[in-house]
């Protein structure tokens, strides 16, 4: 007969489980239940009266067409800061995990981009861009481009698409080079035995075996993209010009903790929950299927 | 029976000692919340030290809690946790907002009047005062700094155009001469703004007495609605989208961004806050004035005066009563002539007082300064109308933020004048009812 390990203590599993369940409980279900219930009210800035007002604030942000705009200038943001700084922090990795001469001091180089806080990256980059003050927004001028992202709000995107991808290329590198240094060199060898070039085999093996990193980067960047940004938005656009860089999260900041409207705010973070929610089952159903663990 | 008694004495005395002493060295704390930061925030951590030294009953403790918005919402935070600190300095587009408030504020009127300070309204400049009393008459905030729209003139950039650097447009149609000049004189910049809703939507609208919003311009009541997209205020902005189109007019950003291109020498023109002159007196390495906000001849009675922009002091609700007399102490420490005029000279803010603004005239300082009693003049040069008062709305971040992003459309060139000030008074109307409904 079989040995099976049986514990008869039928408490200390659920004692042991204890902890995890209240950090989850209390950090995670209850702010989202507060979010829920926020949305569902109407309430002045300093909570001395608030009414139930049901579906209101939802129904006045879907009526909104400028609500409705921002989705569409979420997705092309979240989308080109994700596909830029994941494409960028590959080749970065692929070229460091071939340098053999001083690669620690390159790896710690292109390390250090994620210890800036989002708001200071925001900053720096607008100290080279911005057009009244920027170092090379200057020499753009002086060369004849008629840089203007104040105005301009392809130029706004761009410019925060930038900035939010360079914030995001240390993470991506540091999980890219880890996953190519997983990969066995006996593959790759054997493939070179093989006749394999160099493009080849990295389409053929190395990428493959690579797709679980970059399955987990790209869900890792797309809530990144969702969520973090809004401190490099205020600092360098506001949102602006016209709406062009307002994304959903930056939205929710704005009229939440700036313009002190909870109620909407909340059902603002309920409908990115949602949206977040739904990205992520079609990301586990549809593209999970294509990463070979 | 006797050791009980002794215990019992022992015990009272223990209980009362801490509280002899707490009362023989504790001076009454006053938590002061600011947004001035830098210089200014030296200048007012200045005036706290010399009120602190000047009595010991009261001790003010001043602390920067960042920016405007995050101050006010430092404060808000408190107040909900009960934490609220005795003074907030709130700017001036918070001010519907700390109205509506009425448990998490005590008006400045009751608090002077609790306290036995004598307390005078009449002293301060009205139209500074103005903006934050009630319908009845009342103070309901203790105004602090206060500055209003001017027009800054960079003389170089005259005379590369030929034009006599001493010139002062007095109204927009001069200006359009001159910006025609100026711009075929090859100049980058012949314009710019800061604030550009500030100054050419609100200050605009009030200093020709059209009404920016109904209810004047929600000082009468939450149930107002936006007005600024009469012929006036869309001509106004046609002229400023012409310039736009050709180069004239150089936008820089919503804030006060076009004040560097302006401090480097690129812009003739400036319109921006009296309060950046302190800026551009330390920065710039060229001959420069200070005129009048100009203003349009044909509309009857012009000009009226400009409104007030920065900040006042609200008393939170909450506190002990021999608190709030050290918060009365303080304030009409800060309304007097000496602090005021000297805060006055330091900074550009208005004198809130017309004692101050006259001692800074025995003392000579706008001979020496020509310019900066500029905009006291036009600030105080006629009785303020019910459209000129000030604006009060709910929700006015998010309003300004609107109108920001219309007029940038406007620049950019893809939408009318009319339409985008349609829009934007559309959009706004909807906080309003939203702010109407959350306050009711």
């Amino acid at each position: 007969m079989e040995k099976r390990v049986t514990f008869d203590n039928k408490v200390l599993p659920y004692v042991l489980l204890l902890p995890q369940i209240a950090v989850t409980v209390v950090f995670f279900f209850w702010p989202a239940i507060q979010a829920l219930y926020q949305s569902l009210l109407l309430p002045d800035p300093f909570g001395l009266s608030s009414r139930f007002v049901w579906f209101d604030n939802f129904k006045h942000l879907l009526s909104d067409p400028y609500y409705l705009q921002s989705f569409q200038t979420t997705a092309v943001f979240t989308i080109a800061v994700t596909a830029i700084s994941m494409s960028f922090s590959l080749l970065l990795a692929v070229m460091a995990d071939q340098v053999i001469k001083g690669s620690s001091t390159y790896k710690m180089l292109l390390i250090w981009p994620y210890a800036v806080a989002p708001a200071i990256a925001g900053v720096l980059w607008l100290f080279m861009f911005q057009p009244s003050f920027g170092v090379l927004a200057y020499y753009m001028k002086a060369s004849g481009y008629n840089w203007n992202p104040v105005l301009d709000g392809g130029q706004a995107m761009t410019l925060v698409v930038i900035a939010a991808a360079w914030k995001q290329v240390s993470y991506n590198f540091l999980f890219f080079l880890a996953g190519l240094q997983a990969i066995p060199k006996s593959l790759i060898e054997a493939a070179a035995i093989d006749g394999a070039g160099k493009w080849r085999r990295f389409w053929t093996i190395v990428f493959p075996l690579l797709s679980p990193t970059t399955f987990f980067l790209l869900v890792v960047n797309l809530t990144y993209a969702f969520f973090d940004t809004f401190g490099i938005i205020h600092t360098m656009t506001s949102g602006g010009p016209g709406r062009s860089t307002t994304v959903l999260v930056y939205k929710v900041y704005a009229d939440g903790f700036v313009g002190q409207d909870l109620g909407s705010s909340a059902a603002q973070s309920v409908i990115l929950m949602i949206v977040v929610a739904v990205l992520t089952v079609i990301q586990f159903r549809f593209i999970e299927r294509r990463v070979h663990y | 029976m006797k050791l009980r008694t002794i215990l019992k004495l022992a015990t009272a005395v223990a209980i009362a000692l801490p509280a002899f002493a707490g009362a023989a060295d504790a001076k009454t704390q006053v938590q002061w919340w600011h947004a001035m930061g830098g210089r200014l925030g030296e200048l007012l951590d200045e005036q706290v030290a010399k009120f602190n030294s000047s009595q010991d009953e009261y001790e003010v403790v001043a602390t920067n809690k960042g920016n405007y918005s995050e101050t006010l919402n430092a404060g808000i935070a408190a107040f909900r946790a009960g934490e609220q600190p005795h003074i907030l300095q709130v700017f001036e587009v918070g001010t519907a907002t700390m109205m509506a408030a009425k448990g998490a504020i005590k008006p400045v009127y009751e608090v002077f009047g609790e306290a036995g300070e004598t307390f005078d309204p009449s002293v301060y400049l009205a139209a500074v005062a103005g903006y934050y009393t009630d319908p009845e008459g009342n103070m309901l905030s203790l105004p602090y700094n206060s500055s209003t729209p001017v027009l800054y003139i960079n003389k170089d950039a005259l005379k590369t155009a030929g034009i006599d650097p001493e010139t002062k447009p007095r109204t927009w149609s001069e200006m359009k001469e001159l910006i025609a000049k100026i711009k075929a004189s090859g100049s980058t910049c012949p314009i710019t703004t800061a604030w550009q809703s500030w100054v050419h939507l609100e200050s605009m609208s009030a200093y020709h007495n059209v009404p920016f919003a109904t209810q004047a311009n929600g000082f009468g009541g939450f149930n107002t609605e936006l007005a600024f997209n009469s012929d006036l205020q869309v001509k106004h902005v046609g002229m400023l989208a012409e310039w736009a189109k050709d180069g004239s007019f150089q936008y820089a950003g919503r804030r006060n961004e076009g004040g560097a291109r302006f401090r480097a020498g690129e812009c003739a023109f400036y319109t921006e806050s009296s309060a950046g002159y302190a800026g551009v007196k330390k920065e710039a390495e060229f001959p420069f004035a200070i005129s009048n906000l100009p203003y349009w001849d044909d509309v009857e009675g012009a000009p009226f005066n400009t409104i007030i922009g920065g900040a006042s002091l609200w008393v939170m609700a909450g506190h002990e009563s021999e608190e709030y007399k050290g918060v009365a102490k303080f304030l009409s420490f800060l309304s007097s002539p000496e602090i005021q005029a000297k805060w006055h000279q330091d900074t550009g803010y208005l004198p809130i007082t017309n004692a101050a603004y006259e001692l800074t005239k025995e003392q000579g300082f706008y001979d020496e300064n020509p310019g900066t009693d500029i905009a006291i003049i036009q600030m105080t040069g006629k009785e303020p109308t019910e459209n000129s008062k000030g604006v009060r709305l709910g929700n006015y971040d998010q309003i300004r933020t609107i109108i920001d992003e219309e007029l940038e459309a406007v620049w950019q060139g893809q939408k009318e004048p009319k339409a985008a000030l349609d829009t934007a008074v559309e959009r706004g109307n909807e906080l309003l009812r939203r702010f109407e409904q959350s306050v009711r």
